[in-house]
């Protein structure tokens, strides 16, 4: 498998917007060609060469093309975005929009990732070992498909808005997660392995939320079914199933409607 | 004997009242009085009178003092901030004019900037929630008309919109609402005891912060499902009753401000409370309406919605407009260093973003551009006065429900004082040229 590193030379003063950081846009390049490609700062047209230096050489296609990133890139924006196959790793901070729209492979971020990170992801993986910001795989604004498909892993902490009109695929928190959880949720599932603050699955309508933790505060539109032994993620326990939102429209399947499920670790 | 205009249109708040008569001097140069205006609106038409008002621009010194400079400096300084920034904010646009509005836009095109209103901190919460879930909404006229359920919701109408119960949402008496105020049930929902709630039939006095889980579990009470004992601080008797109230009204309206839009939550407080408005049209006619601050921040909108396609934090650097509050609002920008220049006209940020955003303004080439001398202008590298929209020129606003009033020009600016709109287009002209275009 071809792989290209690019190691940080130098801080954005102001934010770089780095699109084209992806192996489906760096297979078939040699280095000068992705040193050439294009990013923006402000209004200004960069070159990934300007911030980086670039080792090695993309694959035939982006399935064998690993990216590597070697270095803080918290002031850059859109890396990974859109990828359709292939590895990007990245050992180091990054900001916002982490995987966003991305349809498949893999992206390793060993360092905290901010907002926006997987926003209507369709398929691939998304690990974090660290911290996520708000809008983890939530759906862009006004758009009613969140999330699709796909795995994301969070190992630390997630922030609000987690799984905004998710709607397919699974989210995993290691830690806990702030307010907003899974708010107009239609399919998917979100396991937070800490403690949730308040508003976990407002508006939902179909999908599943596992809480190994508190919640500070539940939505008054739950309501308890009963409890039942699982094995959630490798991780058995006895769970507490509560449905909703009872405020929400909720469709029918064979003559029985259908609620948000949510599982409360005992 | 003084000179009377009447059919004045007050450019205070999204209330937009046009009822008001202004009594002039003789020579018909000066305020004397103003008429049917509430205490805010008046003092804004009587403070445009005072003697020691600022009528040229000034430039910051190295020392702190100020030099006044000509409009034509003034705009020279603008449109070179503007033309050699990355990333510049243009960041107000809510106490101004929509033609004013308009050539802004030009002017953030052709320069590439981040554009932000003041619904940034205000109702753009409520933008987010419109295209989340869409909007049953009415005119004032309508409700002034029709309403028999009036919910205030996290709003302070008393004493932030002071006419509006008067016009149009309690007291008036409209054509099914023959009786006024007794015609309407008003229910007010605060966490504190504010003077609207001390008028109200109902007051939900919920605990800070549980606005979502009310909204939610009233909700849950007009499908008729089981509720906890207490949700938010309230009982599930008094929520039963308030979801019974809003649906046997004929026509049920929300009125919602800052205590929703700005509490924990922000849009999904919003989304949930138009949830409530399209669940409660199973029922009966029911509409929401924001109670919006400026009396042309809902104007700002509009124009950038038909120009752009977004209401607001507007991201113009790639010569087409991009959108995400979050990554494109202006504290974001401010507060994470992705800002070269700040240009702020009809709005005074300095008052109200947080202090850390402040001083990235403070610190950034900045120019200024209000009547008044506010803690922005003190901050910023240009102060540009200009003629107040509404008293000294004319102009089309919004009103808070999305009606058009085109306000009126009821005395003229002092002496040489230009109108923003001719001092935007003096910069959109230096900008064209320094760019090559002209």
């Amino acid at each position: 498998m071809a792989k290209v590193i690019l190691t940080p030379n130098q801080t954005p003063t102001l934010f770089l917007e780095a699109e084209n950081i992806t192996p489906d846009v760096f297979a078939g390049k040699d280095a000068a060609e992705i040193a050439a490609l294009h990013g923006f700062v402000g209004k200004t047209t960069v070159t990934l060469g300007d911030y980086f230096t670039i080792e090695g050489a993309g694959g035939q296609t982006a399935a064998d093309t690993t990216v590597v990133i070697n270095g803080d890139v918290s002031r850059v924006k859109y890396i990974g975005m859109k990828m359709s196959a292939g590895e990007l790793i990245v050992n180091g901070n990054a900001d916002m929009y982490v995987g966003g729209w991305m349809t498949g492979g893999k992206i390793t971020v060993n360092g905290d990732i901010e907002a926006f990170a997987g926003l209507g992801m369709t398929g691939g993986e998304l690990i974090v070992n660290g911290n996520a910001g708000n809008y983890l795989g939530a759906a862009y604004r006004g758009d009613w498909r969140g999330m699709q498909g796909g795995e994301i892993r969070v190992s630390g902490n997630a922030g609000s808005d987690v799984g905004t009109f998710m709607r397919g695929g699974t989210i995993v928190v290691g830690g806990n997660i702030d307010v907003h959880v899974g708010t107009h949720m239609e399919g998917g599932t979100i396991i937070v392995k800490g403690d949730a603050k308040t508003r976990v699955g407002g508006q939902m309508v179909k999908g599943t939320i596992y809480v190994y933790g508190d919640i500070d505060v539940m939505m008054p539109g739950f309501q308890y079914r009963n409890d039942s032994d699982l094995e959630v993620d490798g991780d058995k326990g006895r769970f507490a199933l509560y449905e909703g939102d009872m405020g929400e429209r909720h469709p029918k399947k064979k003559g029985e409607v259908i609620y948000g499920q949510l599982y409360m670790k005992y | 004997m003084a000179k009377i205009v009447t059919d004045v249109v007050c450019p205070f708040c999204g209330t937009l009242c046009d009822d008001l008569e202004v009594a002039l001097s003789d020579d018909g140069k000066e305020i004397l009085e103003v008429y049917n205006a509430c205490a805010i609106g008046a003092t804004k038409f009587l403070h445009s009178q005072a003697s020691d008002r600022l009528t040229r621009p000034q430039k910051k010194q190295e020392d702190g003092s100020w030099k006044e400079v000509t409009y034509d400096e003034a705009a020279d300084y603008t449109a070179k901030m503007l033309v050699d920034a990355k990333k510049p904010l243009m960041y107000g646009w809510s106490s101004t004019s929509c033609s004013a509005q308009g050539v802004g836009a030009e002017i953030g095109e052709e320069v590439g900037a981040c554009m932000d209103n003041t619904a940034t901190v205000c109702h753009g919460s409520t933008l987010i929630a419109v295209q989340d879930v869409g909007v049953p909404s009415a005119t004032l006229g309508e409700i002034a008309n029709r309403a028999d359920r009036v919910v205030f919701w996290g709003c302070n109408p008393a004493h932030a919109h002071p006419r509006h119960m008067s016009r149009y949402s309690i007291f008036p008496r409209g054509f099914f609402t023959g009786k006024g105020s007794k015609s309407r049930q008003m229910i007010v929902v605060d966490p504190r005891n504010t003077d609207t709630a001390k008028m109200a039939d109902v007051h939900l006095q919920l605990e800070q912060g549980h606005d979502y889980e009310l909204l939610s579990a009233i909700r849950v009470a007009i499908r008729g499902e089981k509720l906890p004992d207490v949700v938010a601080g309230i009982s599930k008797e008094q929520i039963y009753e308030v979801a019974d109230t809003l649906k046997s009204g004929r026509f049920a309206v929300i009125f919602f401000g800052m205590g929703v839009t700005h509490s924990l939550g922000k849009n999904h407080n919003i989304d949930i409370a138009i949830s409530v408005t399209r669940d409660l049209n199973d029922y009966t006619k029911a509409a929401i309406v924001p109670m919006r601050g400026h009396y042309n921040v809902t104007g700002s909108g509009q124009v950038w919605g038909w120009q752009f396609g977004f209401p607001f934090c507007l991201d113009l650097t790639r010569g087409f407009a991009r959108y995400n509050p979050g990554d494109s609002s202006s504290n974001d920008l401010l507060v994470r260093d992705e800002l070269d220049a700040v240009f702020v006209l009809g709005s005074d940020p300095g008052a109200h973003f947080p202090v850390r955003s402040v001083k990235k303004i403070a610190q950034l080439p900045s120019v200024c551009i209000d009547p008044h001398i506010t803690p922005t202008s003190a901050v910023s590298k240009m102060h540009v006065p200009v003629a107040f929209v509404g008293v000294e020129v004319g102009g089309c606003a919004y009103r808070m429900d999305n009606v058009p009033i085109e306000t009126k020009k009821v005395v003229e600016p002092p002496e040489g004082m230009l109108t923003d709109e001719e001092f935007l287009q003096l910069v959109l002209n230096r900008v064209r040229e320094l760019k090559g275009a002209a």
